[in-house]
């Protein structure tokens, strides 16, 4: 899924204040199952600006709403009416639902970000996530035994471990696995170590954010 | 010969080799690195000059190593793939032979959080073991990374790399040299050693591979200044691991510095008898007036002289 956090209280309450109707607008899926930006966690941030505001002796207007999800066009149509009637939209949802809500509402509409979209990870345990891929295009985990160095190495290294790994854990910091002795291990473990004899080339990095922004064309699927 | 370098040629003759290494200055006064340099000439068969080494912003690799040709003097290039795409490496590369810079260490480099610039975004597009290839294709094959394109002139680098014994996982280290090696490295300069067992352990895994007999193997060593350095170094630098028994000489040593180069010397002895070791590496970080002393007391002066062509 693709998780993210909730800006810090203060950066949303200055993002907002030449506003005074105001739409929350969660979404149902993956901020949702990461608790940074689903229904529950819409409701928390509208009482807390309520709160606020009152506090403030403001007088705000706030509604709630929470799509199916904002990525997709059929589940924001049906909501624009109120979109329309807020000064400014807060999405909760990712860098994507932010952007295509407003894509879909039109130019007039404004939609701020509620949330800092993360990356691509699990929920590995209770309140902990960690990133598993950075969307690179061009997936080599066939040949890291199922473990990606671009995500998961601080070096996106191909050719790893590099000489700051220590007892299994990342030059960077000592909470931090290598990925590479993940690597290892694995390989080791299913008797399959001369892979790492080989060289992996150069990666083309083409398929991957530095080659421009992407899409994915399917010929077979389009009208 | 590869590159024709003083470093090249005194390895190739079967000397055993000195190479010293240099910290540029974290601005652009030319003074310091005459002030360091002077202290190498004459002790050193060629001095590797870092590139914003644990990711601290200094004068660059290339730029000081042309300095050090104009005085006269043989610079190791190091390069980390941390800053730079294949682009600028291999525009630098042209630029850096161009004036005069025949030897370069590949490398990926320490990540930018423990330098001064952490909010850096990194770059490794390519890694040290492609850097290495992506030379020796310059050189040998005269053509850019992907073999497509031709290069003008000629690209002459003898071309190095590290090998870090002490990090982990043990057993790949072997495998990491062998693939340096595959990649077509011609000289090795290993972390600095203080676990000597270790780095024995490994030099069996080299020569039990056959590896000693492709690639020359550098041995690093840093002389340690005080008890305090032995341990700060032991807890915090990355990769560096320093016996107790190291520490405690450091630590009840009237005289720190001069018990620091005494076991410089004594690690010099042991590592010229071990196979595969072809020259030492000396680290003498902010310490450079100390390198004359070990190199004499080694009994490794004066350096061999070998033709200038
Ligand atoms: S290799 Fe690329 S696509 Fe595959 S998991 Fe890693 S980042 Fe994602
Ligand atoms: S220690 Fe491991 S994870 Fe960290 S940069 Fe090196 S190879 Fe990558």
């Amino acid at each position: 899924m693709i998780v993210g956090e909730r800006k810090p209280l203060e950066e949303i309450r200055a993002m907002l204040d030449p506003y005074r109707k105001i739409l929350i607008l969660g979404c149902g899926e993956c901020v949702s199952v990461c608790m940074a930006g689903g229904e529950k966690e819409v409701g928390i941030l509208a009482s807390q600006l309520r709160m606020l505001y009152k506090r403030q002796g403001r007088e705000v207007e706030i509604g709630e709403v929470t799509l199916i999800r904002q990525c997709d066009r059929e589940y924001i149509e049906p909501h624009l009416d109120k979109i329309y009637q807020a000064d400014v939209v807060l999405s909760m949802a990712c860098g994507v639902g932010v952007q295509f809500v407003g894509e879909v509402a039109g130019e007039e509409v404004i939609v701020l970000p509620a949330l800092n979209t993360k990356f691509y990870g699990v929920n590995l345990e209770a309140g902990m996530w960690a990133e598993r891929c950075a969307g690179c295009g061009d997936c080599v985990l066939d040949k890291t035994a199922g473990i990606c160095p671009i995500a998961r190495c601080a070096k996106r290294l191909l050719n790893g471990p590099c000489g700051g790994s220590q007892g299994g854990r990342c030059e960077i910091n000592p909470e931090v696995e290598c990925a590479w002795q993940l690597i290892h291990e694995r390989l080791k473990a299913r008797g399959q170590l001369e892979l790492l004899e080989e060289i992996v080339p150069a990666k083309n990095w083409k398929p991957s954010l530095s080659g421009g922004p992407r899409k994915v064309i399917r010929e077979d699927l389009r009208l | 010969m590869k590159a024709g370098s003083n470093l090249e040629k005194i390895l190739e003759k079967g000397e055993f080799a000195v190479t010293g290494e240099l910290g540029p200055p974290k601005g652009n006064d030319i003074e310091v690195i005459k002030k360091k340099a002077e202290h190498l000439r004459g002790n050193v068969d060629a001095i590797n000059v870092t590139d914003n080494q644990t990711a601290v912003v200094r004068m660059s690799s290339i730029a000081t190593c042309a300095l050090l040709v104009q005085m006269g003097l043989e610079p190791v290039m190091q390069m980390v793939t941390r800053d730079r795409n294949r682009i600028a490496i291999q525009s630098d590369i042209f630029g850096a032979t161009a004036l005069g810079i025949k030897n370069m260490l590949c490398l990926s480099g320490d990540h930018q959080i423990f330098g001064n610039q952490k909010e850096a975004a990194n770059v490794f597009d390519i890694d040290s073991i492609q850097l290495i290839q992506c030379v020796k294709a310059m050189r040998d094959e005269g053509t850019l990374l992907g073999g497509q394109e031709k290069i003008e002139g000629q690209v002459r680098l003898f071309i190095g790399a590290a090998a870090n014994p002490f990090a982990d996982p043990f057993e790949f280290r072997v495998v990491r040299l062998a693939k340096k090696v595959k990649a077509g490295v011609d000289f090795i300069q290993t972390q600095c050693i203080y676990d000597m067992d270790r780095f024995k352990e490994w030099m069996r895994m080299v020569t039990d591979r056959g590896l000693h007999e492709k690639v020359h193997i550098l041995a690093g060593i840093t002389p340690l200044k005080s008890g305090g350095m032995a341990r700060y170094m032991a807890k915090n630098v990355a990769g560096i691991t320093i016996p107790d028994k190291i520490i405690a000489r450091m630590v009840k040593a009237k005289d720190a510095r001069e018990e620091g180069m005494k076991i410089c010397v004594e690690q010099i002895e042991e590592l010229r008898q071990i196979k595969g070791v072809h020259g030492i590496h000396i680290m003498a970080i902010e310490w450079e007036e100390v390198v004359p002393e070990i190199v004499k007391r080694a009994g490794l002066l004066p350096r061999p002289k070998v033709s200038k062509n």
